[in-house]
């Protein structure tokens, strides 16, 4: 695990190693980190129940990472990713009772039941998906930054993708097209070390995703995923390389996820030791725990009683997926065609 | 022995030309690779080099003579050592040179070649409009700048609407398409794309996504294979899968089909491919008022459309009328030709088999109702189904491959819909079932032919 960022040749200032963070914005990570654990728990046990179905792939593990970089971009900006997407769609502020309706197919899921688990988009929380085709996202991000530049507004676009994206020829071409028009897209490589079940070693000729734009003279850094504020922290510098007009930069986002990589993946390509001691020595939601309580921000009474609010929400949400009518059959013929 | 100069083909499916400019005259010498005229159609210009040394004995075409067939003789070279004058009388052996294969078959070849630029297609015989006011003037235009007007058009209404792609601007296109826009819509709005048809698709689909109205221009459709998860997966079922919250208003444009002997990779029909696509709207036009109707229709539509032109047809020229914003509507086939005998149905090239074989049939007292599908998803069967229930008899033309075709999907729907009045199975004529070949008599034969067109219209009648 990377614990500094580390920067590729061009970058230019030097990222702090993380943010410093105030009461209110380590409290206010914790909550969102919180809802997005305590939201893929309840998404994994509705799926042992048979209440969600396909394909279902959880976050947990990986909060810091979206957390952390919605605390550095503005609303109005674009996030689109790939179909491990719970998390973002919760960090941009999307109903968990929608998203949660979405996921067991019912009529008031954000897409009406018609998209599940990896399709799922809000126009109002400028959110595009949801995205089930690997790295298929990643050229529409970069789109979206092209939408930007070509109406000339401030608005930038984050485009997550994984590890194993990283690989598909469609990433670099759209590298090379960002590059060269000077689109303002970050490029977030969520690194959880497996694509699938190949460890990046078995998959990736260089696995310092931050140098992968390296060709295209696109900088990169390497952050420390699981610390929300080392994210903020490159986040920051991201966001300002974009608004000034630089064109797109890549985060190496260092993370980690804790379950397979879908419900039906038993993970025996790693060991249980690994897992532990990722849990156990990084969790991102116990760091920021941590500090709470070192600084006294929060005694364990508090957290608590923050918990037991998550826990509310999330099962107000399951409740409302769970009662919630499945989409009327006349949906089967709408929204094919405007 | 007196050097013929032939006028040059500066392209496969180029029939004639422009000899635009002399730079030598008679009595000059000339080197081996001497720039020695200039010709140019509607896409392009090119300098005519001489082959071999000599001295410009005769120019037979003067400059400025247009619709100059490709392989005419342009002009006479008189050796080294020989005479000048003897060689000015030299008469060309054949006006316009053929290959072996054509000389084979002379009558076939004015039959297949029913596409030419020289013969506007105006206002063929019988051909029946309810687009056009009685009365409307009408320019001729050939499809190409049709497509460019409709774009043009549609790009000063809208400033959200760009066109992106593979030398559509600076060069401006390679079918010349996009001829003139970036001049009037500068960079920002004609852009240039690395060769990444994967990648600028995605980036059209993301644009088109967050709201502005991108024309994505393929140079062919052949490339867009490589951007056909795009395509499919991002830009056809994004509305259905956001429950109707974000859709992709693009349009995915370029050459479509066959050209001329640029074989397998190159020489395909997509049609059938994306009218399989629930979520996408194909377009496939015949005419020049229709590509432009219809293209201006596409950019408006909030839907991602395909949009398949032919480059055959880029040349040919046909009467548009001169209205306003002349928008057509997607989804609705043309009557081309009414007649009460047969119903044949086609689309795009495939429509010059079908016009060729009618007037032939037309002179055996078979009276042929043609039917320009136009779009071909969604499919106007009521259209099909109204004409069938007063033929009887259907016969499908298409360039595309024969299983699964666009003709066999509309056999199913009229074997279902209108069974009880047919008087005999329907023929569908299609490509033959082989990758294009590259020798010319192969390539032709692997392409449907007026011959086949006529014979299955007998073969439906019985006669």
């Amino acid at each position: 695990m990377g614990t500094k960022p580390r920067k590729s040749s061009r970058a230019k200032s030097k990222a702090a190693a993380v943010a410093e963070f105030t009461k209110t914005e380590d409290l206010s990570v914790y909550r969102e980190m919180l809802l997005i654990r305590r939201f893929e728990e309840k998404a994994g046990q509705l799926y042992g129940m048979g209440h969600i179905g396909g394909f279902c792939h959880l976050y947990i593990g990986q909060e810091a990472v979206v957390v952390g970089m919605q605390a550095a971009i503005e609303d109005g900006d674009q996030v689109i990713t790939s179909y491990r997407d719970h998390g973002h769609m919760l960090a941009c502020g999307m109903d968990p009772k929608g998203v949660m309706a979405e996921l067991t197919g019912r009529t008031n899921g954000y897409s009406r039941g018609k998209g599940g688990s990896m399709h799922m988009f809000s126009r109002e929380k400028n959110f595009f998906g949801g995205h089930g085709i690997v790295a298929a996202q990643v050229p529409i991000g970069t789109g979206l930054a092209f939408a930007n530049t070509y109406r000339g507004n401030d608005r930038l676009s984050v485009t997550y993708f994984g590890d194993g994206a990283s690989n598909q020829g469609q990433v670099y071409e759209s590298f090379n097209m960002a590059e060269l028009w000077k689109l303002p897209v970050i490029y977030v490589i969520e690194n959880n070390r497996y694509a699938m079940g190949t460890a990046v070693k078995r998959s990736s000729a260089l696995t310092d995703f931050s140098k992968r734009g390296a060709s295209f003279n696109i900088p990169g850094l390497q952050v420390d995923g699981m610390d929300v504020r080392a994210v903020k922290a490159a986040g920051d510098e991201a966001v300002a390389h974009c608004r000034a007009g630089k064109g797109p930069i890549i985060l190496d986002m260092q993370t980690y996820r804790y379950r397979g990589h879908s419900m039906s993946d038993p993970a025996k390509y790693r060991s249980k030791d690994e897992v532990q001691k990722m849990r156990a020595e990084h969790d991102p939601i116990e760091q920021v725990k941590q500090r709470l309580i070192a600084n006294k921000w929060a005694d364990e009474a508090e957290l608590k009683a923050i918990d037991k609010d998550i826990r509310s929400l999330v099962s107000q949400a399951a409740d409302f997926a769970m009662n919630d009518d499945l989409p009327d059959a006349s949906e089967l013929y709408t929204d094919i065609l405007r | 022995m007196p050097i013929e100069i032939l006028m040059p083909a500066l392209s496969p499916t180029m029939e004639e030309g422009n000899l635009s400019k002399w730079l030598v005259k008679e009595g000059d010498k000339v080197g081996a690779g001497d720039v020695i005229a200039e010709i140019e159609t509607d896409k392009a210009t090119m300098e005519v080099e001489a082959v071999d040394e000599g001295t410009v004995a005769k120019i037979v075409v003067a400059e400025g003579s247009e619709g100059v067939k490709v392989n005419a003789l342009i002009a006479v070279l008189a050796e080294e050592g020989e005479d000048v004058d003897a060689a000015a009388d030299h008469q060309a052996k054949t006006p316009e040179a053929s290959s072996k294969v054509e000389d084979k078959e002379p009558e076939k070849v004015s039959q297949d070649k029913a596409v030419s630029a020289e013969t506007p297609d105006a206002n063929p015989a019988g051909e029946v409009s309810e687009d056009i006011p009685a009365g409307t003037k009408m320019v001729p235009t050939t499809v190409r700048e049709a497509l460019r007007d409709a774009m043009a058009e549609e790009m000063r209404a809208d400033d959200d609407v760009f066109v992106m792609g593979e030398e559509v601007a600076e060069y401006q296109g390679a079918y010349k398409i996009t001829q003139g826009l970036l001049e009037e819509f500068s960079a920002r709005r004609v852009i240039d794309t690395p060769i990444t048809e994967h990648g600028f698709t995605g980036v059209g689909v993301g644009a088109a996504m967050a709201g502005l109205k991108p024309i994505v221009e393929f140079m062919t459709f052949n490339f867009a294979l490589q951007a056909m998860d795009q395509i499919i997966n991002s830009a056809a079922k994004t509305l259905y899968m956001s429950g109707g919250q974000m859709g992709a208003p693009i349009v995915f444009r370029g050459a479509n089909g066959a050209a001329a002997r640029v074989a397998a990779q190159h020489s395909q029909c997509f049609a059938a491919w994306f009218s399989h696509i629930p979520g996408l709207k194909v377009v496939a036009p015949y005419s020049a008022s229709d590509a432009k109707g219809l293209l201006k229709a596409a950019i408006r539509d909030p839907n991602p459309i395909v949009f398949l032109e032919n480059e055959i047809l880029y040349g040919k020229t046909f009467d548009v009328p001169d209205i306003d914003d002349f928008v057509l509507p997607i989804g609705k086939a043309r009557i081309h030709r009414s007649g009460k005998d047969a119903t044949i149905v086609s689309f795009s090239i495939g429509m010059t088999y079908a016009i060729e074989a009618a007037e032939q049939l037309a002179k055996e007292g078979i009276d042929c109702e043609i039917i320009d599908l136009r779009t071909i998803r969604p499919l106007d069967m009521e259209t099909i189904l109204t004409s069938v229930k007063k033929t009887g008899r259907l016969v499908c033309v298409e360039e595309g491959f024969p299983q699964s075709s666009v003709g066999s999907h509309i056999a199913s729907q009229v074997m279902q819909q209108a069974f009880d009045w047919l008087d005999a199975p329907v023929i569908t004529i299609c490509g033959k079932d082989v990758p294009m070949p590259y020798a010319a008599n192969l390539e032709k034969l692997a392409l449907p032919s007026v011959e086949e067109v006529v014979e299955a219209v007998k073969t439906v009648s019985y006669r």
